[in-house]
């Protein structure tokens, strides 16, 4: 049997093993993407029907100030959400590498199974710890009044009554449902990263007397780029779009453009104008991709 | 109309499924399961109305008897098939590309009028339907469904202010509370339905719910961008929640949902404002598509009998239009406030009609209010 590493020399193999992705591929996805594609050049003719027409009006309509605010607004909480994501996933990613091995793959295991429940129970379930009547405010509520009888006991003034921290429904929330949702997409990809580092380059920076910090931001950072940058963007995108997070968790100003488009398609049955916005968030998508692919090019030129 | 979790619960059985569109298909769309549901199995009984003994339910959730359906099975031999949808919104997109293969579904009377309009819905044989005969001849004329030729009422409701007694001050009897107040900053929760929000708005400034200008729209925009400060959230209708768990003290919501959790809190009420509110009432509908029509009408008969509509109405705690089924009721229902209010109030509450102009302008009015 011949290889398969040249294409070219084996068009019939390849064919047969490409052409059921490929059907799938086109079928439900690209066939389906290309409808909503149309229907952004469309307009509502009566309440089903949607008459392409080529009118860029939904772009425009989509680029006014008060979408492209919301669009910032998103843009600004996906980035925070993937920075303390990243922050936080950092030093998780360096203890699993670091672990001895038999616990490795319990570590990994911890960060993947809330990935094996359903997104809005997760949702549901922080709704819970978060709520007046949640368990992070009883808790608190509890030392509270403990540490207030405390005082009476040595003889001083009792605190005053406990006020329950405004946890849920502002976007505090929303953060931080987001990062408990997408820490995950940051964790594993640095993990691929810093597993693959090789530890003499770290044996040597410290032999030659840079610290620990040093050689973490000279050595280790660097050389684990590429994986905090695929971490950042897979962070970034979902995080972008997310409209679960931002309706069950947020205040009265914590829409994100999702929900925006979420609207259009269910309440204000509008599909041409949700489609414009769907694809204007799909462009920047692309665009940070292919910003992406540019640099590794660029890089692999250069090494 | 109980919105909490939006959760599929489909009962089709699988190797129904699996038969009807092959094993390399299943779960790759409602419209292919629901194929699969309505596809004829070797042996499969036939039940009394000539058709296979099937019917696709689209239901809200928690808005049924707790043994309804499976009395259904009994007396006619049909299975129902119930999946749940969480607003008519979701219920309209689902349809409009075509019905996906449900039989009976459950719109409301603004919903009705636009998927009339749009040609979804297959007109009653009000011949299959005896049961008409129970339903409270105020709900046979109305303006949303003339002669009641493409709908029948399965419950109405009412708009209100759901409130915790020990948290506030008297009886919140004004939608000012609500809308035009700091009274109780952080403690409120209104509904995130754009239309709603703003037809409520134009009672508490003494309009009528289908008699609002965009003028009006602009003043009432700047009352809620005014207000915002002081709301905790915009619920999706599970306002009832909220309230229940004490993370709000005042909410916006539908009295069904608030007499359903006063059975649970003693410390709860309900109250419409002196201004006025809007009636919805959610209707029994068969839409064009439906491949088991006759079956559909069996249903919707037996909805409307008055044994089965009484336990209904027992489970859901909302009010039936069905004068039969409500006759037969304990008083502790019938004589409930909450969920018959008094006639005075409910002279001034008005059913709002579709409006193609202003429901646009509605939704990107709240846009902007959620983005201020």
């Amino acid at each position: 049997m011949g290889t398969l590493q040249d294409w070219k020399q084996h068009k019939a193999t390849f064919a047969s093993i490409a052409v059921s992705p490929v059907l799938w591929l086109v079928a439900f996805f690209i066939v389906p993407l290309a409808v909503v594609w149309l229907y952004s050049f469309g307009r509502n003719v009566g309440l089903t029907e949607i008459d392409i027409s080529g009118t860029f009006s939904n772009y425009g309509r989509a680029l006014e100030p008060l979408y492209l605010e919301i669009f910032g607004k998103s843009v600004a909480v996906a980035a925070l959400t993937t920075l303390i994501c990243l922050i936080i996933g950092f030093p998780i990613a360096l203890a699993i590498t670091f672990a001895q091995p038999k616990w490795r793959p319990w570590m990994l295991l911890a960060i993947m199974l809330p990935f094996w429940t359903n997104l809005l129970i997760r949702t549901y379930a922080l709704i819970t710890v978060l709520r007046t009547e949640g368990y992070v405010n009883k808790s608190l509520g509890w030392f509270w009044e403990g540490a207030s009888r405390l005082k009476v006991m040595v003889g001083m003034a009792p605190l005053s009554t406990w006020e329950p921290l405004p946890l849920l429904y502002n976007n505090f929330a929303v953060i931080l449902g987001l990062v408990y949702v997408h820490l995950p997409f940051m964790v594993l990809p640095l993990y691929a990263a810093l597993d693959r580092l090789d530890r003499s380059l770290i044996e040597a920076s410290l032999d030659l007397g840079a610290g620990h910090f040093r050689t973490l931001t000279q050595i280790v950072a660097p050389l684990a780029a590429p994986g905090i940058i695929s971490g950042i963007i897979i962070t970034f995108v979902p995080a972008l779009g997310a409209y679960l997070t931002p309706d069950l968790m947020g205040g009265p100003d914590s829409q994100m453009i999702a929900n925006v488009i979420e609207r259009q398609f269910k309440r204000a049955n509008d599909w041409p104008f949700g489609a414009a916005l769907s694809f204007l968030l799909m462009y920047a998508t692309f665009i940070l991709i292919a910003l992406q692919t540019l640099r590794n090019r660029s890089a692999e030129r250069r090494s | 109309m109980n919105r909490r979790i939006p959760i599929e619960m489909f009962r089709a059985n699988r190797r129904s499924i699996l038969q009807g569109i092959g094993a390399a298909a299943v779960g790759l769309s409602l419209t292919g399961a629901l194929a699969g549901c309505g596809s004829k199995e070797d042996g499969a009984k036939i039940g009394g109305t000539g058709e296979e003994p099937k019917l696709n339910f689209y239901n809200w959730d928690t808005y049924i008897g707790e043994t309804t359906l499976g009395d259904f099975k009994g007396v006619s031999g049909i299975d129902v098939n119930m999946s749940l949808f969480a607003t008519n919104d979701e219920l309209f997109a689902k349809l409009r590309a075509g019905n996906p293969g449900f039989d009976v579904i459950v719109p409301s009377n603004d919903f009705v009028e636009r998927m009339v309009k749009a040609d979804m819905l297959i007109p009653l044989d009000h011949a299959q339907i005896p049961n008409i005969k129970n339903v409270d001849p105020s709900f046979i004329n109305v303006a949303y469904d003339p002669g009641r030729k493409h709908s029948l009422p399965y419950t109405w409701l009412v708009l209100g202010i759901g409130y915790r007694k020990s948290k506030v001050k008297g009886k919140p009897d004004s939608w000012k509370v609500l809308f035009d107040s700091p009274e109780y900053k952080g403690r409120i929760a209104l509904l995130s339905e754009a239309g709603d929000m703003f037809r409520l708005y134009g009672k508490y400034l003494g309009k009528s719910v289908n008699g609002l200008t965009p003028e009006d729209l602009k003043v009432i925009e700047a009352m809620m961008i005014k207000q915002k400060p002081n709301v905790k959230a915009y619920h999706e209708d599970n306002g009832q929640d909220l309230l229940l768990s004490g993370e709000v003290d005042l909410v916006l919501e539908y009295n069904g949902d608030i007499a359903q959790i006063m059975t649970e809190d003693d410390d709860i009420d309900f109250v419409i404002p002196k201004e006025g509110s809007q009636l919805n009432s959610d209707t029994l509908c068969i839409p064009k598509g439906a491949p088991h029509p006759k079956n559909a009408h069996a249903f919707i008969n037996y909805l409307l009998d008055a044994e089965a509509g009484k336990k209904i109405a027992e489970t859901i705690l909302y009010p039936t239009p069905n004068a039969a089924a409500k006759a037969l009721m304990p008083d502790a229902y019938k004589n409930n406030p909450v969920i018959f209010p008094p006639a005075d109030l409910l002279a001034k509450c008005e059913y709002a009609a579709y409006n193609e102009k202003l429901q646009p302008l509605y939704e990107e009015a709240f846009t902007r209010v959620r983005a201020a």
